[in-house]
């Protein structure tokens, strides 16, 4: 099926390759969970739900690990990476993209600042219980500072909440950035809409939620220990609603240009209707929409007990976050199979081992969770983590 | 002994504090100045010229040598074209397109079918529209892009990032992403020619003046007139771009 009265495919000549991959994919995926995971750990510094504060300092750490490697497909994308600090040295500010590298980076400051407040304490009861080399690196994290006061201790839970109320509104701000970097750009029908950036933002605090359910399911079930099941529900009980929120937006967007009619529906309505039928309409769509929508819906709704709560509530978030990867795929490679021709569909065809190819892209993925390990087994996460000098972790 | 250090981390902290201050003002002027005029600069004056390209669709017979021409003069990499002339076949069924899109080659036969009910054809080279509200220089991240003295739009080679934002905000796909300079790449209207006082070098081999570069703002010029009559159209005009490319002759099926 072809677009204004095609008799043939017709592809403008440069638009015959896909220029933007894997990795602006995996981009605002990563992003995504790093606003989304952020999210999490400010509702209980915050907005002081007290069931959740198992996942604070968890999801402070998912965040960090995350962010870690956000702005890495960029670099892997760009044609002169050693050139990509130019976005800091020369902005040109009347693009969406150039001051990227400000909230990004502005943002990781933020989180790594209230990451260090958090673990401030542990860090100093390290250093004065290690020797040697391992005393040094301690006393370097905790700046040197190897004394603490109730006082010095209030004062850091207070900029924590501080920064996680600052954080909120950042995360916001970097996410729906994100979307707006697309949603912004007229030439493309499928991409231009000023619901992108809020359909980039929702669908971000649901996949950050999603994973970390899935990562804190993991990582109990490994090591053996109890779940924290009044916490794991309301985070489902966040989850579904967003995800009510997120789908209902994504829907409004075919909805409105499908109603509407015009020159959008044109091109969008045959793609929709072609090469992004599986991944968008039955994939993203009916299965990875439709499945955790019901199936969170019941765990919600209903009084369902802990087993078989925790295997529909994990198979609900694996369903998110492969929802919102795939629909990040069909956005950023679906935008760009319409040519600008506007007679015609270009195809994509994934590379395995090539700079943007599938290989790279899951080693980029995950980066994170090794990073989480590797952290993991130097810093107390969850309170009964077992490294910890004292019996409470340092929150 | 026990007061110097702590002195000492205080005039540190104080002129650490100071010094941030200081660069956080000054840092992004100087920047921002920096990146804004840096690629304009070293570019001669156009003399108060504006350019302008015509192509006047009745003319063009679909030849392909201002392809050939453009490919050779600019080295464009085999896979990209700077130029290409589309051409459009009208059925009562629809639309058939296809194009001379690659140096030294032309296209094969439209499908018998489409000769058959052929009601019109025409002849449409495509270039870049060097527009003066350009979606590519407002989105280029670090001011690699950006419209020179005369109207040209110009990628800067030496800060191009490669990021391809502009390449996806070009409603008209010319530009692409040049893979052995891995930079964006586009049609510079030949500025390396016009710089000497010559024409772009489709211009000088269109053997039937179907592309014509020159002065919009000369009423001697044939492309001033024209530009002056008004009486000519631009591609996808509802992008609000102000393409500096003008089409007489343009029909409506064109995209």
């Amino acid at each position: 099926m072809l677009p204004e009265g095609a008799l043939n495919n017709y592809i403008f000549p440069n638009n015959v390759h896909i220029d933007w991959s894997l990795m602006i994919v995996l981009y605002p995926y990563i992003t995504g969970l790093v606003a989304g995971a952020f999210v999490v750990s400010a509702l209980y510094h915050v907005f002081k739900v007290k069931e959740l504060e198992t996942f604070s300092r968890f999801a402070l750490v998912a965040s960090f690990c995350f962010g870690l490697f956000a702005a890495l497909p960029l670099m892997f994308h760009l044609g002169q990476p050693l050139r990509a600090f130019n976005i800091f040295f020369t902005p040109h500010t009347t693009s969406a993209m150039s001051i990227f590298g400000y909230v990004y980076s502005s943002y990781m400051i933020l989180v790594m600042v209230e990451l260090w407040l958090v673990y401030r304490k542990f860090f100093i009861e390290k250093a004065q219980t290690t020797r040697g080399l391992q005393r040094l690196i301690w006393k370097a994290l905790a700046l040197g500072v190897t004394q603490t006061s109730p006082g010095s201790l209030r004062l850091d839970q207070g900029l924590i909440a501080l920064l996680a109320g600052i954080g909120i509104p950042w995360a916001f701000v970097l996410h729906g950035y994100v979307g707006f970097i697309f949603g912004s750009v007229k030439a493309n029908a499928w991409w231009a809409t000023p619901l992108q950036p809020i359909i980039f933002l929702m669908s971000a605090i649901v996949s950050g939620i999603a994973m970390l359910m899935l990562m804190y399911s993991f990582i109990r079930w490994r090591s053996g220990r109890p779940y924290d099941f009044v916490a794991m529900r309301r985070l489902m009980d966040y989850l579904w609603g967003l995800f009510i929120l997120d789908v209902t937006f994504e829907s409004l967007e075919i909805v409105y240009m499908f109603y509407e009619h015009g020159h959008h529906w044109a091109v969008v309505g045959p793609l929709l209707q072609g090469k992004l039928f599986g991944s968008y309409v039955i994939g993203q769509m009916l299965v990875l929409s439709g499945l955790p929508l019901l199936l969170l819906g019941y765990v919600v709704l209903f009084d369902v007990t802990d087993r078989r709560f925790f295997r529909i509530a994990n198979f609900a978030a694996l369903s998110i976050v492969l929802q919102v990867l795939l629909m990040r795929f069909n956005v950023v490679i679906g935008g760009q199979m319409i040519s600008k021709s506007d007679r015609g569909y270009v195809d994509f065809h994934f590379e395995w081992f090539a700079r943007e190819g599938v290989i790279p892209a899951l080693i980029i993925l995950a980066a994170p969770f090794v990073t989480y390990w590797v952290i993991s087994r130097f810093l107390p996460i969850f309170s009964d983590d077992t490294i910890s000098t004292s019996n409470k972790g340092g929150q | 002994m026990e007061q110097a250090p702590s002195t000492g981390r205080r005039t540190f902290l104080h002129e650490l504090v100071v010094g941030a201050v200081a660069v956080a003002a000054t840092g992004p002027i100087v920047l921002l100045s920096s990146s804004r005029s840096r690629a304009a600069a070293d570019l001669p004056k156009a003399n108060g010229k504006e350019y302008a390209f015509v192509v006047d669709v009745s003319k063009c017979i679909g030849c392909g040598y201002c392809v050939d021409a453009c490919a050779i003069e600019n080295n464009v990499p085999k896979g990209s074209i700077r130029t290409w002339v589309e051409r459009y076949i009208a059925t009562d069924e629809g639309v058939h397109v296809d194009a001379i899109d690659k140096a030294g080659e032309r296209p094969a036969p439209p499908p018998a079918r489409v000769q058959q009910d052929a009601k019109w054809e025409a002849f449409i080279p495509k270039l870049c529209n060097h527009c003066e509200n350009a979606p590519c220089v407002q989105v280029c991240p670090v001011g690699a892009t950006f419209t020179a003295p005369g109207g040209f739009v110009l990628v800067d080679p030496e800060h191009c990032i490669g990021c391809g934002y502009c390449i996806q905000a070009c409603p008209y796909g010319v530009r692409f992403f040049n893979p052995e300079t891995r930079i964006a790449d586009k049609c510079t209207w030949c500025y390396h020619r016009v710089a000497k006082g010559l024409e772009p070098a489709c211009v000088t081999v269109c053997p039937t003046q179907a592309r014509r570069f020159g002065d919009r703002n000369d009423p001697a010029d044939p492309v001033g007139q024209i530009y002056k009559s008004d009486n000519w159209q631009t591609l996808k005009p509802e992008m609000h771009s102000d393409s500096r490319v003008l089409y007489l002759g343009l029909p409506r099926e064109v995209i």
